[in-house]
C-alpha cells in the first residue's frame, strides 16, 4: 500500500545523516522566518492584505492582463501570449532565432522548469547557461532542483568541487579565485571551501555573461499599472544577465500580476522574510523599458492557469508566490527530501500543483502530508494548502487511485464502529495479542507495523476501568 | 502560432472561470516605524545587509571618503557629478568594456530603514556599471531615509531609462551547504555614504 512518494522516501531515509542534515537545514530556515515575522508587528495584517490583493487580482485577471500588456507595449516592450508549454517554447525559440542567438544566460525561473524550456532550446542547438549558483551546479550535474528557492541544498561541497573539477572550472578559475581570497589554492581545494567554490563559479559565470547574446529572467511580480516586471535575487545574476547581453526575455506566469506599487510594497516585505528569513533580497529590480537600442520581450504564459481559476477547491493556488516556506516547515518534506515527490515542485504547494497538472501521474504525492496544517500557518498569502490536500484525498477513490488494502481496512473498521457489541468484544480480546509471538502479529498487518512496535494492550479497557474502579471511587 | 488568438483564448477563459470577485483590500493599517529611522537604517545595513556605512560630515570631501574606503582601487567608474572617476558609463558603448571595474559610484534616491534597501535608478547609459564592479559605493541623503517599504514605494520614481533597483548590501549566496558567501555574481562589497 505504499505510494510512489513513500517508496522514494523510504530510499531517502536510509541514510540517517543525510535526513538529519536536511531536516535541520530547513528547520533553521523556518526558525529564521519566524524571527523575521516577529520583528514586524503588522505581520498578520500583511498576510491578510497579500491574500486579499491576490484574490482581487486573480478574480479580475483578464482586465489586469490587458492593462499590463498595453502599458508594457507603450513602454516599448514586445508582449507575447502562450497558452501552453509548447507554444511558450516555440515563441522563445522564435525570438532567439530572429536575433541569431547562440548563447543564453538565464536567471532562476520555475516557469521555464515547468515548460521544459532548457531541453527544448538545447535540442535546437542553443547554449543555455543557468546563472544562479545552485541552478548552475545542478545543470552541470545533470539533476533537477530539490527545492524551489534553495535548489542545490542537498549537494555537498565535495560534490560541488568534483563537479567543477570535472568541467574544468577549477583548472581555469581556481588560481584567480584563490588569489582573490589571499588563500592557498591547494588548501582551499583540500577543504572544498565554499567561498573558494563560489568565487570559481563567479569567474566562470562572468565569462558567460560577457559572451551571451540574450539574458532570460522569470518575474516575481508584474505590475499592471506600470507594465513593468520585478525580479528578486540575492546573487545579482538577473541584473548581470539583463545589463550586458543585448536581448532580454521575461517569462511570466499570468498569475504573477499585482495591481500597483502600493501592492508591491506588501509583497516585497513578505517574500524574503517568509522564504529565506532575510529582511529583503539583495536586489529587487524593476524592469520597465528595453535598454536603448536593444529589445525586451515579455512572454505571458497560461499553461493551465486560466482553467485552475475555475476550480472551486483549488483556485487559490494561483495566489502562491513561490517563497518555499510551506516546504521548509513541512515535517514530511524535511524528512523525505525534494526527490521523493514526482512533481518538480515538492512540498505542500507542489502536491496541489502536481495534482492540477496531471492527477494520474502525481496522485502518489497526496500521501506526503500528515495534515498538521503548519503550511497553512506560514503561507504568506494564506493558500489553504492542507485543506486542498485533504480534498484531493477524498477524490482519490473516484479517480480510482484509492489504496485497496486501506479501503478494505476502512470498511472493516466501519463495521466494527457501527456495532458497539462487536467493538466491546474486540477490545476484551485485544490483550490476547500481548502473548502472541511477534512474528505473527508483525506479519499479519506488515505495512502498519513497519516502523512501529506492537503496542501492549492494557488488561482492562478504559470502559471497563471507568465502570468498575474509577466510578466506584467517586 | 497566433498571438491574438491565444490572447483572446486566455482572456475569455479567465472571464468565464471567475465565479466570485473580491475587492482590493484597505492597506491603511499601522506600519512599522522607528524612533530614529537613520539609526535603524545604519543598524540594518551594517548587520543583515552586510554593508559598510560612512556618515559624511560637512567638512568631508566625498572623493577622499571613497578613496579611504577602497585605497587599492585602480579603476573607478561613475557619472555622478563631482566624483573623480576613470570611466564614465555614459561614454561606454559596450557594457562588456566595464568589466574589470574595481569600484562603481552611484546615487540612491530613497533608503529604507527596515531592510537597508536603497533605490538606485538608472541615470547612466550603461546600467551594467551598477552590477559589474567588484565594489559598489551608494551615496544617499540622510533626509531620504524612510521607515518601511510602503513609504519607499510611495517615494520612488522610475527614471526615463525605465530601470531601477532596490539594492541592499553586496550580492550573496548560500547555495553551497548554506555557507553565507558575499560576492556571488555581482559586487562583493558595498559602502553606503550617508550624506
Amino acid at each position: 500500500m505504499s505510494t510512489q512518494h513513500s517508496k522514494k522516501a523510504n530510499i531517502f531515509v536510509k541514510d540517517t545523516a543525510v535526513v538529519d542534515r536536511h531536516d535541520a537545514t530547513f528547520w533553521a530556515v523556518r526558525s529564521k522566518r519566524d524571527k523575521m515575522a516577529h520583528e514586524v508587528p503588522e505581520w498578520e495584517n500583511l498576510r491578510e492584505a497579500a491574500s486579499m490583493i491576490k484574490k482581487h487580482t486573480v478574480t479580475h485577471l483578464a482586465d489586469y492582463l490587458e492593462k499590463f500588456a498595453s502599458n508594457a507595449e507603450k513602454n516599448g516592450v514586445h508582449v507575447h501570449w502562450a497558452k501552453d508549454a509548447d507554444e511558450y517554447n516555440a515563441i522563445v525559440l522564435d525570438i532567439l532565432r530572429n536575433h541569431d542567438v547562440k548563447k543564453v544566460v538565464k536567471s532562476k525561473s520555475m516557469l521555464t522548469e515547468e515548460c521544459g524550456l532548457n531541453d527544448s532550446l538545447t535540442a535546437h542547438g542553443i547554449d543555455v547557461v543557468e546563472t544562479d549558483l545552485g541552478e548552475r551546479i545542478l545543470q552541470l550535474l545533470g539533476v533537477p532542483p530539490s527545492h524551489i528557492v534553495m535548489p542545490a541544498i542537498h549537494i555537498t561541497r565535495e560534490q560541488v568541487l568534483e563537479c567543477f573539477r570535472g568541467h574544468g572550472i577549477i583548472d581555469k578559475e581556481g588560481q584567480k579565485a584563490a588569489e582573490s581570497m589571499n588563500g592557498d589554492l591547494k588548501t582551499l581545494i583540500a577543504e572544498a571551501d565554499p567561498t573558494f567554490l563560489t568565487r570559481c563559479a563567479r569567474y566562470h559565470l562572468r565569462d558567460n555573461f560577457m559572451t551571451a547574446d540574450c539574458g532570460m529572467t522569470g518575474a516575481n511580480f508584474g505590475i499592471a499599472e506600470t507594465g513593468e516586471v520585478v525580479v528578486c535575487t540575492n546573487e545579482g545574476n538577473a541584473d548581470m544577465s539583463t545589463s550586458i547581453p543585448a536581448l532580454h526575455i521575461v517569462s511570466m506566469g499570468i498569475e504573477k500580476l499585482i495591481p500597483d506599487y502600493e501592492s508591491m510594497a506588501v509583497f516585497q516585505r513578505l517574500l524574503a522574510r517568509n522564504g529565506t528569513g532575510q529582511p529583503t533580497t539583495v536586489y529587487t529590480s524593476h524592469f520597465r523599458k528595453p535598454r536603448p537600442g536593444y529589445e525586451m520581450h515579455i512572454v505571458l504564459v497560461d499553461n493551465g492557469r486560466s482553467d485552475i481559476l475555475g476550480n472551486e477547491d483549488h483556485w487559490q493556488t494561483l495566489k502562491c508566490m513561490r517563497c518555499g516556506a510551506c516546504m521548509n516547515t513541512c515535517p514530511v518534506y524535511r524528512r523525505s527530501g525534494g526527490y521523493s515527490y514526482s512533481y518538480f515542485i515538492p512540498g505542500p504547494i507542489g502536491i496541489n500543483l502536481g495534482m492540477l497538472r496531471d492527477s494520474d501521474k502525481h496522485y502518489g504525492n497526496c500521501s506526503a502530508c500528515s495534515l498538521c496544517c503548519s503550511c497553512d500557518n506560514v503561507c504568506p498569502v494564506k493558500v489553504d494548502l492542507s485543506t486542498q490536500i485533504y480534498k484531493w484525498r477524498q477524490q482519490l477513490d473516484s479517480m480510482h487511485h484509492a489504496d485497496p488494502m486501506k479501503k478494505t481496512m476502512s470498511e472493516g473498521m466501519k463495521i466494527m464502529f457501527d456495532h458497539p457489541g462487536l467493538y466491546t468484544s474486540a477490545l476484551r480480546m485485544a490483550p490476547i495479542a500481548n502473548v502472541m509471538p511477534s512474528w505473527l502479529t508483525g506479519i499479519a498487518m506488515e505495512p502498519w507495523c513497519y516502523g512501529h512496535t506492537m503496542p501492549v494492550f492494557a488488561k482492562k479497557s478504559f470502559h471497563q476501568l471507568w465502570k468498575s474502579d474509577l466510578k466506584g471511587k467517586k | 502560432m497566433n498571438s491574438q488568438k491565444t490572447k483572446d483564448f486566455i482572456l475569455s477563459n479567465l472571464r468565464r472561470n471567475v465565479r466570485e470577485t473580491y475587492d482590493k483590500p484597505d492597506l491603511s493599517f499601522a506600519k512599522l516605524e522607528y524612533p530614529d529611522p537613520v539609526a535603524a537604517f545604519i543598524q540594518t545595513a551594517t548587520t543583515a545587509a552586510g554593508a559598510h556605512v560612512v556618515e559624511m560630515n560637512e567638512s568631508d570631501d566625498i572623493n577622499d571618503l571613497i578613496r579611504n574606503a577602497y585605497p587599492h582601487a585602480k579603476t573607478i567608474a561613475s557619472n555622478v557629478p563631482g566624483i573623480k572617476a576613470d570611466i564614465n558609463p555614459d561614454d561606454v558603448d559596450r557594457p562588456q568594456d566595464l568589466d574589470g571595474t574595481d569600484v562603481s559610484v552611484v546615487e540612491g534616491t530613497v533608503g529604507c530603514a527596515e531592510n537597508a534597501c536603497i533605490w538606485v535608478p538608472q541615470t547612466m547609459k550603461q546600467r551594467a556599471v551598477c552590477f559589474i564592479c567588484e565594489y559598489l559605493v551608494i551615496i544617499v541623503d540622510r533626509k531620504n531615509i524612510v521607515n518601511n517599504m510602503h513609504e519607499a514605494y510611495s517615494r520612488i520614481e522610475m527614471p526615463e531609462k525605465g530601470f531601477g533597483a532596490f539594492i541592499s548590501g553586496p550580492s550573496k549566496t548560500a547555495d553551497i551547504e548554506q555557507a553565507l558567501v558575499y560576492g556571488a555574481q555581482s559586487f562583493c562589497g558595498v559602502t553606503i555614504i550617508l550624506r
